[in-house]
């Protein structure tokens, strides 16, 4: 069963778009959204777990502050969704857990 | 690394910020702003992401009218760099202040500037709303959603409900409802006995007589199109196992509930004072907004000389307030600078206090009409307070009885505070369980000693900030 | 709550200590446990508090290198440790995390490296326990895959352990009340007044009676050693600290400056600046310790920083401690040291019997403030 998506796009907003990837499945998102957008309108609530991973943990404020939508991005961990731009070929997971460095 | 120098830095591109900007250019200062949002605007005049045919009758007047700010901002010759953090701030030498900024977070360039002045018109965020199940996916803020409307054209599904007090609560379902959507219900703790309270200040919210015009048209537009209220709300809990799945609550004797998977949260806005306390910076606690305020002059020139605060984030009033709040500010640092006009500097400032006597008496009268209730501000012990560290009002209430009664053993102790969040989300929360389990006044409690980095960067940008000097040894 | 001591026969309490932190809370857990009525007079929530600036380490190698009675000191307060961590938990389901991996030292410049190795080699001779071991680039690639590989060298010692600097604090308080102690916090003390046979401590509440009066308020004590015939000569020694998110777990071993929580955060440090009484951080110097992590695991380059604080040290002119009896005010104590994690179990299990008038352990002898009289 697909994601459920808790915010719908408004008629209009959604030219022109680009083509990312959201926990390997493709999505063409409209180039304006952010990280965290991107993710809300394909319905991954969740942005990952908390450090410990124990629970879900998903964006609150969407306005750079609670840090509650880090995301892995390209590669590097913990990323801050909402303030970040997506940009094609873009590749979004979700954080699990904490980072490994290498 | 080279630094270079500016006049005057003015951290934020909202409403204050570019106001002040253009003023300050006005008076023949340089002017660098930075503001860490991908686009210049600041939160009220955000609006590019949504359909163009919709911005007016969706944004309203208000928004729309940042759009000739935005204009005079782009115009003044100011140096503006979005998409960049301010992660520090020091007094140099001098009287001169030294910034450390990154680009993408830190991810990208990093670079100190150096600056004669500072303005700080970082804004406001959201006041932290602990409920039970507020940490659930599916639980956020209504300014939360509202940016996402503004910057994405997204918006919620009709099932979402709005929780809390405050006018943006009725200002985003009022706005959905131009858009040609609905939300479920609205939940609002306010009840006829706030309405009594707040009848003293009616007389001079009348100074705002637009403002309170258009707030009565807002609720009458709600009522003709039949969106629920429910008033007099109090406990309230988000249910739900891994994210939201539905609200309960109280409402006077009756108890209900509402099935949802979107519950978006709203108690007004406070000041965000994280930079303002990391440099040190006398706060006070207002006890009628139930938040902490740098302490300002007429002006806006903090406790610390060479950094004025404007906008929000000196004292919460709405974006009209910020924009001569801004000018003020750029007066006075002009005159500070020797650049200043005593005639145009009084002339000003008559007009400004006058242009904000309306929006202040509004916000006075809406403050005590939106008051936060003591269950919000105090939660109950199984309510995360610090949703970074998973610590509950309950853990936080068990040590004060052990006799850690400040923020910042508190803070020791449990690690509230240390997260990602650098307290924004659970300081206000951590002082006012301690005032209520001390018997104290929040004023006295006091709040997180905070020092940079204002926000979360890599340790490689910290180190290449400046350059490297001895540690010093310490003997055995 | 204290009262002024109606009782003119006896004293409310046996022992007054002066100072809540890690000093303080160490000496009066020990005594409470032995059944001596203590209590404790704290200060308030934003005073210096060294306690809450520390990187938590439970460290012997290299100490006492111009005093090795002081290396053995910390080693034996270290082979405590283990059983006073375990108790603490055991009294107050606190976990203070404490374990002893051993630890390293890693270095990148020649000269620091020489004098390392030249202290080392002083305290080996002078008592076959203080082992150490001397690694090569080799070595150290095989022990911490993780660290970079432009490394002079290193060195190892089995003696070093770590834990949870704050937790320790929380424990102490809880297992302290728990014993019988009475906490007072934010009631610093104004001033001591001897008196025939026992002291009056004087706070803003007014006056409380106790036999004797341990002065553990680190900087704090200061300005009250004199009134008890004693002096603190401590000066305050700043050190700045950066704390990185939660990582998954890479070091594998404690390194002097560079230590990983249970959490998965990690402690990056330090300086050693004497500012007086400024803990306010500075980017240099930040940048300074940030190069100093990067040097030895250059992951941590992109390791998010979440916060930097600066705390001073309580700093003695040898750094060595000062545990000092007033000659001329039998009762009065003067405990002053920048070692106050790792020395918490000799503070509370050899020092505080010490005060309760037991017999002095031998290393007091070099413990005395005259030692900095010409």
């Amino acid at each position: 069963m697909p994601p459920v998506s808790l915010f719908e796009p408004l008629p209009g907003s959604g030219e022109p778009t680009v083509a990312i990837q959201i926990n390997g499945q493709p999505h063409q998102v409209p180039a304006h959204y952010t990280v965290a957008a991107a993710m809300l309108a394909a319905g991954v609530t969740a942005c990952g777990t908390r450090p410990e991973g124990d629970a879900q943990r998903a964006p609150f404020c969407l306005m750079g502050l609670c840090f509650e939508c880090l995301v892995e991005i390209d590669g590097i961990p913990n990323r801050h969704g909402c303030m970040t731009r997506v940009s094609p070929g873009m590749q979004v997971r979700s954080m699990h857990g904490k980072p490994e460095l290498a | 690394m080279s630094t270079e120098r500016w006049d005057l830095l003015i951290i934020g591109a909202g409403p204050a910020g570019m106001a002040g900007a253009v003023t300050a250019r006005e008076r023949g200062l340089s002017v660098l702003v930075v503001d860490e949002a991908p686009d210049a605007g600041g939160h009220f005049y955000r609006g590019a992401g949504m359909p163009a045919v919709l911005r007016e009758p969706v944004l309203g007047a208000d928004v729309l009218a940042g759009g000739a700010l935005i204009e005079a901002f782009a115009a003044c010759g100011a140096e503006c760099r979005p998409g960049t953090l301010v992660w520090q701030l020091t007094g140099g030498e001098g009287g001169e202040w030294c910034a450390m900024l990154a680009e993408d977070q830190g991810a990208g360039r990093v670079c100190s500037v150096q600056a004669g002045a500072v303005l700080l018109a970082l804004g406001a965020q959201e006041r932290p709303f602990p409920v039970s199940g507020w940490t659930l996916p599916g639980a956020m803020g209504v300014g939360a959603a509202q940016t996402l409307m503004k910057t994405q054209g997204l918006v919620p599904v009709p099932e979402a409900v709005l929780v809390g007090g405050g006018p943006l609560l009725y200002l985003f379902a009022y706005q959905l409802l131009q858009a040609g959507r609905r939300v479920q219900a609205l939940l609002e703790t306010s009840s006829a006995g706030a309405l009594w309270a707040a009848l003293p200040r009616l007389p001079r919210a009348l100074l705002g007589l637009g403002q309170l015009a258009k707030g009565l048209r807002i609720l009458a537009a709600l009522r003709k199109a039949g969106i629920p209220r429910i008033r007099g709300v109090g406990k309230i809990e988000i249910a739900g196992s891994t994210c939201v799945e539905g609200v309960r609550f109280q409402a006077g004797a009756r108890g209900g509930s509402l099935a949802t998977p979107l519950v978006l949260l709203h108690h007004g806005f406070i000041p965000a004072v994280n930079l303002s306390r990391s440099l040190g910076c006398l706060h006070d606690w207002d006890p009628d907004q139930f938040c902490w305020r740098p302490r300002v002059d007429l002006w806006g020139q903090s406790s610390r000389p060479g950094i004025w605060i404007a906008g929000d984030g000196a004292a919460i009033a709405g974006a009209r307030t910020a924009r001569w709040k801004g000018v003020l500010a750029a007066l006075d640092i002009a005159r500070a600078a020797g650049r200043g006009d005593a005639a145009a500097l009084r002339a000003k400032a008559l007009r400004a206090r006058l242009g904000c006597l309306g929006p202040q008496g509004m916000v006075a009268f809406t403050d005590r009409l939106y008051r936060p209730p003591d269950w919000l501000r105090r939660p109950g012990d199984d309510v995360v307070v610090c949703r970074c560290e998973s610590v509950t009002a309950g853990e936080v209430r068990r040590l004060v009885q052990l006799g850690c009664l400040g923020p910042n053993q508190m803070k020791a102790f449990t690690r509230c505070g240390m997260g990602d969040c650098q307290g924004r989300f659970c300081g206000p929360t951590v002082s006012e369980l301690l005032a209520q389990a001390g018997g104290r006044t929040v004023a006295e409690v006091g709040y997180f000693r905070l020092r940079p980095p204002l926000k979360p960067v890599p340790l490689e940008a910290i180190a290449a900030a400046e350059a490297p000097v001895e540690r010093g040894k310490f003997p055995s | 709550m204290p009262d002024s001591g109606a009782d003119s026969r006896r004293p409310t309490y046996e022992v007054a200590v002066v100072g809540g932190g890690v000093i303080g809370m160490s000496v009066a857990y020990g005594l409470a446990r032995l059944g001596r009525r203590t209590v404790v007079f704290d200060g308030n929530d934003t005073a210096f508090r060294a306690s809450r600036g520390n990187a938590g380490l439970v460290w012997v190698q290299g100490k006492g290198s111009k005093c090795p009675p002081y290396a053995l000191w910390s080693l034996g307060s270290a082979d405590r440790w283990p059983l006073f961590g375990a108790q603490l938990r055991r009294e107050t389901g606190v976990d203070v995390e404490y374990e002893r991996p051993g630890g390293f030292l890693l270095f990148d410049r020649q000269d620091e490296w020489d004098e390392e190795l030249a202290g080392l080699a002083i305290l080996k001779a002078w008592d076959p326990v203080l082992d150490y071991e001397v690694l090569d680039p080799a070595e150290l690639a095989r022990r911490l895959p993780a660290a970079s590989r432009d490394l002079l060298g290193g060195t190892f010692s089995r003696h070093d352990g770590q834990s949870n600097p704050l937790a320790l604090l929380r424990a102490l308080q809880a297992a302290f009340q728990g014993a019988g102690g009475t906490y007072c916090p934010h009631r610093p003390v104004r001033a001591l007044h001897p008196r025939p046979g026992h002291f009056q401590v004087e706070t803003a509440d007014g006056i409380t009676e106790a036999g004797q009066v341990v002065l553990g308020a680190g900087l704090g004590n200061i300005p009250l050693a004199p009134m008890v015939g004693l002096r603190a000569p401590v000066a305050p020694l700043r050190g700045q600290m950066l704390v990185t998110e939660k990582l998954e777990p890479f070091l594998g071993c404690l390194v002097d400056g560079i230590r990983q929580t249970v959490s998965g955060s990690v402690v990056l440090g330090s300086s050693s600046e004497p500012v007086g009484l400024d803990d306010g951080v500075t980017a240099p110097i930040l940048a300074t310790i940030a190069r100093f992590a990067i040097t030895r695991f250059p992951r941590l380059r992109r390791a998010r920083v979440l916060r930097a604080w600066a705390s001073l040290r309580i700093m003695t002119p040898d750094g060595m401690p000062v545990y000092e009896p007033s000659p001329s005010c039998p009762g009065a104590f003067l405990v002053n040291s920048h070692s106050g994690v790792t020395l918490a179990a000799a503070h509370a299990e050899v020092l505080a019997p010490w005060i309760a008038g037991q017999a002095a352990p031998d290393f007091l002898e070099y413990c005395h403030a005259s030692r900095f009289s010409v």
